[in-house]
């Protein structure tokens, strides 16, 4: 019993030394909680480095306000109650901008978190910035004051598509078929909604939520799309969800035009040279790497050449920036003041064209582009996972046709 | 028919022996209350409070594993049930102002707790061994899976959340900073270890050590183990969810993996880890494990690997756990025999190390190979930098690794033979080994 | 709707006999050890990525009988250096080491192979379509894993009931001492029987693995379904690992083909009840909840069958 207790207390004061060190005054350092072990960590890894990245861009023109950027890994092995605890952990050592993108259950937790402490901790705010988690609560019914989403939310997204497929004749039949969790509930809401909006000629011939992550076999939804005469079908799936689909697809001969939001993800394109879809598989994103803009491809190259993957996240380059652009301009790094800065802010974003960051809910509005995978020319000099095939872009949706409403009522500090 | 009966039921506590057991109890409730004025930051407090529930989540799990034999993989669903339910009793409680304190809260998770645990828990427990843990694993799948379908009690994936500050203040407590939900997880941890420590030592906390020994047996003396099962079960459910309560009110948030295998599988580790065999084996393990998760994912990118095996090293080699372990010195102690063993211990300790060093080497310089092929090499592993690419290095750690375990084998032959030595001399004078 | 049943049925075949080639080395396993081999569905995942990489390496053909053997030898080893050493502590401290292995096992193979999912290609010889029923394509990919599946279903029928070995097996499958006593090596059977029941679930995994997605987390997403067809079928019974595994393996196949649901057949529910969780019990479609029927399934055998359909050991 005893020696069961000097344990105890042992292990305790092993806690007390491998709290974190007390944070140095000359870095501005940035938490990015995400998953870096277990089932999300090829995303989360991925994400770090290009936070490192844009860090080592920052650093190499001075930093943020003099000051040198540090990006904190803090693995939250995709729980929201881990990162809650990493939340804690990075607060105590003096971090006070957070970043996270993987789930959106996890964003609203830690939205919630970061607008609680700031509440009850005045004048210790800490600033959350949303890079990837894109359920439209998060700046509509559940908004904050000090979360700030870089991605356009699902329904943005879905705008941005709907307003594509109005100049698409050909489009008769759609299937929706997707995720059965929030944000497939979200995207299938919202296309519904759009489409019987702008093209009420549009059949919907069905629409499908199958369990997350749970299906090793589509063959039968294959077999339903099939059935149902469909010629285009719209779906949020993404991993496993999205190469599965595809596999089942290929493997019965489906011949449809699939538009869906994560094709481009790990895994995605290789999915895609497999099924030997070319060019009709569409993805809507902010931005691909065969744009025409030479300081995005120069980008891209630069960051090829040191981590072997291709740029993600375009929309994580825009927030590191902003973030630099709000600082100088409230020539600050109080949290307070840098949010008054980038609420409202305008910018060139990184694939060329203006975003602005609006006022009310904190959702950042940019160019939306649909871009199509397969065969590249010329025109395409990046390829995609070693397949040879590259992302080309049909479309570009300029800012202003992205802007939906919200539902936002900021409570501001 | 007095004297019989006097000689042959065991003999009152001493007031030495009293004064030990009650000085444990008193001596625990302080460090819980000094222990903030130690580590004060808001992570520490935090990691305490985590440590609490999980302390409360383990006891309860060994109701059913080392009490009753019961090896169940779905005790989170009790956990988490009492966590949602606590969640939409706190909405409820704060949106209509009703006259309920925080404190009080836990009460209705363990009440939730119990009343599913009174619904599944027949059909549950009407096996047992293997049978009755794949029901439980079967169990917990399928709650699991249908918190995704009932979207409006569960929340879906983003699950529920709430503001424990806007329940009734008790003396000025809003329970919005950290230090406060601290005490009062101390608090109830105290309350439910303390309950549950009374239980075991209720006639049905015997029979269901019984049920565990003999079944059979336990049916020749007139009891049904089913129903003695379903009572531990329901017990367990009880504590399992003031745990999941306790958590709801951490966080502020219950979402599907409070329900999840991955929960059920932390308090099996700690459990087990900690040792089944005494009450404060899941005492240990829940400390032990929780600061593990908490601090190995900063030291090392696969740190499960390590707790996997980790758990797979007690499996085999300690199966009492870390309390087992340690409470098998007990009568060599008594006998004072220990300081016999401890040469031996020393000489094994090194080449002990020197393998755990060795694995720990390769382990992290194959991981960088295979993972993060393109990096640089220096890397940092448990705070030590190395170079990865040295074949000096992968030199190094074969020769640990091989060459620690041979010699840690004869050691270890060592150690056995000096144990079996004190232990012989701790029999001669009478203490049993 | 004809052609949804048929390929549904071909389908629900397949995923039941690739559930049966693991349930059967599972159940022998458990008959005569005596300990469910938690993880089984983790040896099914070796054999698949173990099939990826020999594949890479000399071709599908040789992969096919590589990597079971060699998932069969890690599973002799560990029964020989592991389960053994274990067995004096009990039932349950075997499971908790098949536990502990399952978890170290993920770790390892995601740590090799990454967690993202590997490209495990059709051999070039078996891709392409077999037959067109109405206007679906049915790969030949498939119809040569249902061959597979009974070729070695067959054989192992025959092996034990025809061979000295499986005589032996089954005498130790209900009478594990007294084979002993006859003078039988019973370390070694078992090392034996453990080796072939994880190499069994090795070939399902060498097959599966190009059909389905190749990841570090296929062993979760089978294992749990895994044990519900045990336990259904009757703990130690092969025939009822068989009856199960059909069984599931089809309704989860025409569960996700339906979209029926309380709200389709009886019309919504009233505006008051709408927004409660009557609402998702009412609204939500068979298809939505097919993953979680074999629990469903698991939980109702146990009530009403507690020994399985074909069960003859308790426990």
């Amino acid at each position: 019993m005893r020696k069961t207790l000097a344990m105890t207390v042992l292990a305790l004061s092993v806690l007390g030394t491998t709290a974190m060190p007390a944070a140095a005054e000359e870095t501005v350092k940035i938490g990015y909680i995400d998953p870096l072990s277990g089932g999300g960590a090829s995303v989360g890894e991925v994400g770090l480095k290009t936070f490192q990245f844009l860090a080592d861009e920052l650093n190499a023109k001075g930093g943020i306000q003099g000051r040198k950027v540090e990006i904190v890994p803090l693995d939250n092995k995709t729980n929201p109650q881990e990162s809650l605890i990493q939340a804690q952990k990075a607060i105590d050592a003096g971090i006070r901008f957070l970043t996270q993108g993987n789930g959106s259950a996890v964003a609203s937790a830690l939205s919630d978190f970061v607008t609680k402490y700031n509440e009850r901790n005045p004048g210790k705010e800490v600033l959350y910035f949303n890079y990837a988690a894109v359920d439209p609560v998060l700046t509509n019914a559940k908004c904050s004051f000090w979360h700030f989403r870089w991605d356009a939310n699902s329904d943005i997204k879905m705008e941005a598509l709907t307003n594509y497929m109005k100049t698409v004749p050909s489009i008769k039949n759609v299937y929706l078929i997707n995720q059965d969790y929030s944000f497939g509930e979200a995207v299938r809401s919202a296309a519904r909604t759009m489409l019987a909006a702008k093209r009420p000629d549009i059949k919907i011939v069905g629409d499908e939520l199958h369990p997350l992550l749970k299906i090793t076999d589509f063959s039968p939804y294959i077999a339903k799309i099939k059935a149902s005469g469909a010629d285009t079908v719209i779906t949020g799936n993404w991993g496993q969800d999205f190469a599965l689909l595809l596999k089942a697809a290929a493997d019965a001969g489906l011949k449809v035009n699939w538009y869906t939001y994560y094709a481009g993800g790990t895994g995605g394109p290789t999915a895609i040279k497999q099924a030997n879809l070319d060019h009709q598989v569409f993805q809507i994103t902010e931005g691909i790497a065969n744009i025409d803009n030479p300081s995005s491809q120069e980008f891209e190259k630069a960051l090829r050449a040191k981590y072997d993957f291709s740029l993600f996240y375009p929309r994580a380059v825009n927030e590191m920036r902003m973030l630099a652009a709000a600082a100088d301009k409230a020539k600050s790094l109080d949290p307070v003041k840098v949010a008054d800065a980038l609420e409202g802010m305008e910018f060139d974003v990184f694939d060329g064209g203006k975003g602005f960051m609006r006022k009310d809910d904190h959702q950042f509005f940019q160019p939306i582009y649909i871009s199509s995978f397969g065969d590249r020319t010329a025109k395409e000099p990046f390829d995609e996972e070693k397949t040879g095939w590259g992302w080309k872009v049909v479309a570009k949706v300029d800012t202003p046709s992205t802007v939906l409403p919200t539902t936002c009522k900021m409570e501001r500090p | 028919m007095s004297e019989p009966a006097s000689s042959v039921a065991p003999p009152l506590p001493t007031s030495a022996e009293r004064l030990q057991f009650y000085g444990l109890w008193l001596a625990g409730a302080i460090v819980l209350l000094l222990l903030p004025r130690i580590f004060g930051s808001g992570g520490s407090l935090t990691t305490f409070s985590l440590i609490g529930i999980s302390i409360i989540f383990s006891l309860s799990y060994n109701i059913l594993l080392g009490q009753t034999g019961m090896l169940s993989f779905g005790h989170a669903v009790y956990y988490g049930l009492g966590g949602f339910l606590v969640i939409h009793a706190m909405n409820i409680i704060g949106g209509n102002k009703l006259p309920i304190p925080l404190p009080v809260v836990p009460l209705i998770g363990g009440l939730s707790g119990l009343s599913f645990a009174v619904l599944l828990g027949w059909v549950s427990t009407q096996r047992s061994g293997t049978a009755f843990a794949m029901i439980s694993l079967g169990m917990a799948e399928l709650i699991t899976s249908s918190a995704l379908i009932l979207r409006t009690f569960f929340g879906g994936e983003a699950g529920v959340s709430t503001n424990r500050t806007k329940l009734l203040k008790l003396f000025g407590w809003s329970f919005g900073p950290q230090i406060q939900i601290y005490y009062l997880v101390a608090a109830w941890t105290l309350i439910a270890a303390i309950a549950m420590y009374a239980l075991t030592r209720t006639p049905l906390g015997r029979i269901c050590n019984a049920v565990r020994d003999n079944p059979e047996r336990v049916q020749f003396v007139g009891y049904n183990p089913h129903v003695v099962r379903y009572l531990a079960f329901c017990f367990a459910g009880f504590f399992a969810g003031i745990a999941g309560a306790l958590a709801a009110i951490n966080f502020e948030i219950a979402n599907s993996a409070y329900l999840g295998a991955a929960q059920s599988g932390t308090v099996l580790f700690a459990t087990y880890i900690g040792g089944v065999g005494f009450f404060i084996g899941p005492i240990v393990g829940a400390i032990f494990v929780t600061l593990l998760s908490l601090g190995l994912s900063d030291l090392t990118q696969v740190w499960q690997l390590y707790f996997g095996l980790i758990f797979i090293t007690v499996v085999l080699f300690a199966p009492g756990g870390i309390t087992g372990l340690l409470m098998m010195h007990r009568p060599l102690l008594k006998a004072g025999t220990l300081p016999r063993l401890l040469p031996s211990y020393l000489v094994a300790l090194v080449p002990t190390l020197a393998m755990i060093a060795g694995l720990i080497l390769s382990i992290e310089t194959i991981v960088h190979y295979t993972v993060n092929p393109g990096d640089d090499p220096h890397i940092r592993a448990f705070g030590v930098g190395f170079d990865a690419a040295s074949p000096y290095l992968w030199t190094l750690a074969a020769v640990l690794l091989v060459g620690g375990f041979l010699v840690a084998r004869m050691t270890w032959n060592r150690v056995g033979q000096a144990w079996d030595d004190a232990a012989a001399t701790a029999r001669e004078k009478g203490i049993g080994a | 709707m004809l052609e949804l049943i048929v390929i549904s049925t071909l389908n629900g075949v397949l995923f039941g006999m690739l559930l049966f080639l693991m349930a059967s080395g599972l159940t022998v396993i458990f008959s005569m050890l005596g300990v469910l081999n938690f993880a089984h569905a983790s040896f099914y995942m070796l054999g698949a990525f173990f099939g990826f990489q020999i594949s890479r390496w000399f071709g599908f053909w040789p992969a096919l009988l590589i990597a079971p053997l060699l998932a069969g030898a890690i599973g002799a080893g560990v029964e020989r250096y592991g389960l053994r050493r274990v067995h004096r502590n009990g039932h349950v401290a075997e499971l908790l080491f098949t536990f502990g292995l399952a978890f170290v096992i993920e770790e390892v193979v995601q740590i090799i192979w990454g967690r993202s999912p590997v490209d495990y290609r059709v051999p070039a010889l078996l891709d392409f379509p077999a037959f067109t029923i109405f206007s679906t394509n049915y790969p030949a990919y498939k119809m040569f894993m249902l061959l597979v599946s009974i070729v070695i279903f067959i054989g192992l029928l025959l092996v034990l009931k025809k061979t000295r070995i499986g005589l032996i097996v089954q005498a130790a499958l209900t009478h594990p001492h007294m084979v002993g006593h006859l003078g039988h090596n019973v370390g070694r059977i078992f090392m034996l029987v453990f080796g072939v029941g994880t190499a069994l679930a090795a070939v399902a995994g060498v097959i599966a693995g190009p059909a389905l997605v190749t990841q570090s987390n296929m062993a979760e997403l089978l294992g749990p379904i895994l044990f519900v067809v045990v336990v259904v079928g009757g703990l130690g019974s092969l025939p009822g690992a068989f009856i199960a595994s059909l069984l599931i393996g089809l309704v989860q196949t025409f569960a996700v083909s339906i979209n029926g649901s309380l709200s389709g057949a009886f019309g919504p529910l009233s505006a008051a009840y709408a927004s409660t969780w009557l609402a998702d019990i009412w609204d939500v479609t068979i298809a939505q909840i097919a993953p979680i029927i074999p629990y469903m399934m698991l939980v109702l055998v146990l009530i009403f069958r507690p020994m399985g359909l074909l069960g003859t050991r308790d426990t």
